[in-house]
């Protein structure tokens, strides 16, 4: 399954590389989104195939199984992706974090039959949230332009390298050897990913005058915070301008100096 | 994608008792609003039917007076704030207003079953903007959601003008479609959209 995974990487690659000339055809001209063209298709595509697809199962997902099972089966593959959550708090040099993180898989994959119960929350030790783009960006890879992938959705050019590894290291993608096993425990996952965000589906929706842009900068705040562990530099992704004392502060003059000095 | 459940989860941000603010330090503040407007929601019997109505009524009485919606739109506007006149000031305040307030309302009645921890506020005395960081348990989540208030002194009373739920902003988010709009339409363009937007969300609460 390496050669699949090898292929897939590969295809990542191009698209990658294919995003990037597109770039020369910039649209709005939002310096974080160089190829806007290109990501509005491809949010199209994803946002169509959640439409028909997704999100019905999803929802069916929701109504049948009854609640308790259904995070049963969250905290299964909660309790996997931890597992790397600890890995990258290591190399992003934070060993206290990791070893909570390696105490939780210890504890729920025991104690919580295999990662069902989520034994390890309620003795106190936290669930974080790391993953090898976060790394990167601890490190000081500046993040590159913001790339909707078909599928994957959001992605900076960074946040994709680092989905690339998260994929290859995923103990269900990676480890699993009999196909069909692992590809329904893929399936499975993402299903109950899914489910778990349908509330969110009407907020976004009224919340939104371009939900393609808002979906954008919420991820690019989002990630922003994640690698900061919540306290980023005061200052966003547009304008570069800190929450300053008034409207006049968030003049863009120098935005462009501030955002190179947060990447 | 978890943000967007946490966005839902900015519900809670619109609790607050109205009297008591003045005066009052920024954290005891928005704990104070906070519960207050949990315990209703858990009581309150139209809200749990999932009225709209009756969740919009509660941010307006219990929460709007706690927030400088005129900050708010200035930050989301951005440079371009400076171009528009009072008037025009007042009715984007107005509609922007409207928009957080009609879909926060909603997310109010889908998040019901949550607790809210606060975290260890400081703050040096003199200092007027403050960030009060709060955490929001849900039912079944594994990870709480983070919900910071970014608070400014106005004489005495302490206002709310940002709300960052997991780490994103709920007023700069607005900063590229506002800036987008105004290309293509001036802040008429801003306008005329915010009022279309917030027609339909109407006609959607009538339903």
């Amino acid at each position: 399954m390496k050669t699949t995974f090898k292929t897939q990487a590969g295809r990542l690659t191009a698209l990658v590389a294919f995003a990037a000339l597109l770039g020369g055809c910039a649209t709005s001209g939002n310096p974080k989104d160089p190829v806007e063209g290109f990501n509005r298709a491809m949010y199209g595509f994803n946002e169509g195939l959640d439409k028909v697809i997704l999100k019905p199962v999803a929802t069916g997902y929701e109504a049948v199984l009854p609640s308790p099972l259904q995070t049963g089966v969250a905290n299964f593959f909660s309790n996997i992706e931890d597992l790397m959550i600890g890995v990258n708090n290591l190399l992003q040099g934070k060993p206290a974090q990791a070893a909570s993180d390696a105490g939780r898989v210890l504890v729920n994959t025991t104690v919580g039959f295999l990662g069902i119960l989520d034994v390890a929350s309620t003795m106190g030790m936290e669930k974080h949230e790391e993953d090898f783009g976060q790394t990167f960006g601890r490190w000081g890879m500046p993040d590159g332009a913001y790339v909707v992938w078909p599928f994957f959705g959001p992605r900076t050019v960074r946040d994709t390298l680092g989905l690339i590894l998260d994929v290859y290291v995923d103990p269900v993608w990676a480890q699993l050897d009999h196909i069909p096993t692992r590809n329904s425990m893929i399936l499975l996952r993402y299903i109950s990913n899914r489910a778990e965000l349908l509330k969110a589906d009407k907020v976004i929706e009224e919340a939104a005058l371009d939900k393609y842009s808002y979906v954008r900068d919420a991820y690019l705040q989002r990630r922003q915070s994640l690698i900061h562990d919540g306290n980023p530099p005061k200052f966003d992704p547009y304008s570069g301008a800190g929450e300053g004392k008034s409207a006049e502060a968030q003049d863009g003059a120098g935005a462009s100096s501030q955002v190179a000095a947060r990447n | 994608m978890r943000l967007f459940a946490a966005l839902l989860a900015c519900a809670s941000f619109f609790l607050s008792p109205g009297a008591l603010a003045q005066q009052m330090a920024p954290d005891a503040l928005v704990k104070s609003v906070t519960d207050e407007v949990l315990d209703i929601i858990r009581k309150d019997k139209d809200i749990k039917a999932g009225s709209t109505r009756r969740a919009i009524e509660l941010v307006e009485q219990k929460v709007l007076p706690h927030f400088n919606f005129t900050r708010m739109t200035a930050l989301a506007v951005g440079k371009d704030w400076r171009q528009a006149t009072p008037e025009q000031q007042k009715v984007l305040t107005e509609e922007f207003r409207d928009l957080l307030v009609r879909t926060y309302s909603n997310a109010l009645i889908a998040y019901k079953n949550e607790s809210v921890d606060y975290r260890p506020f400081k703050m040096q005395p003199g200092e007027t903007d403050v960030t009060v960081r709060t955490q929001i348990h849900q039912a079944g989540a594994r990870q709480p959601i983070t919900l910071d208030y970014s608070l400014e002194k106005n004489g005495n009373a302490w206002k709310v003008y940002d709300v960052v739920v997991a780490g994103v902003s709920l007023v700069t988010n607005y900063r590229s479609s506002f800036a987008t709009e105004i290309r293509n339409g001036g802040i008429d363009g801003l306008i005329k959209t915010l009022k279309a937007k917030n027609a339909s969300l109407e006609a959607n609460v009538k339903k």
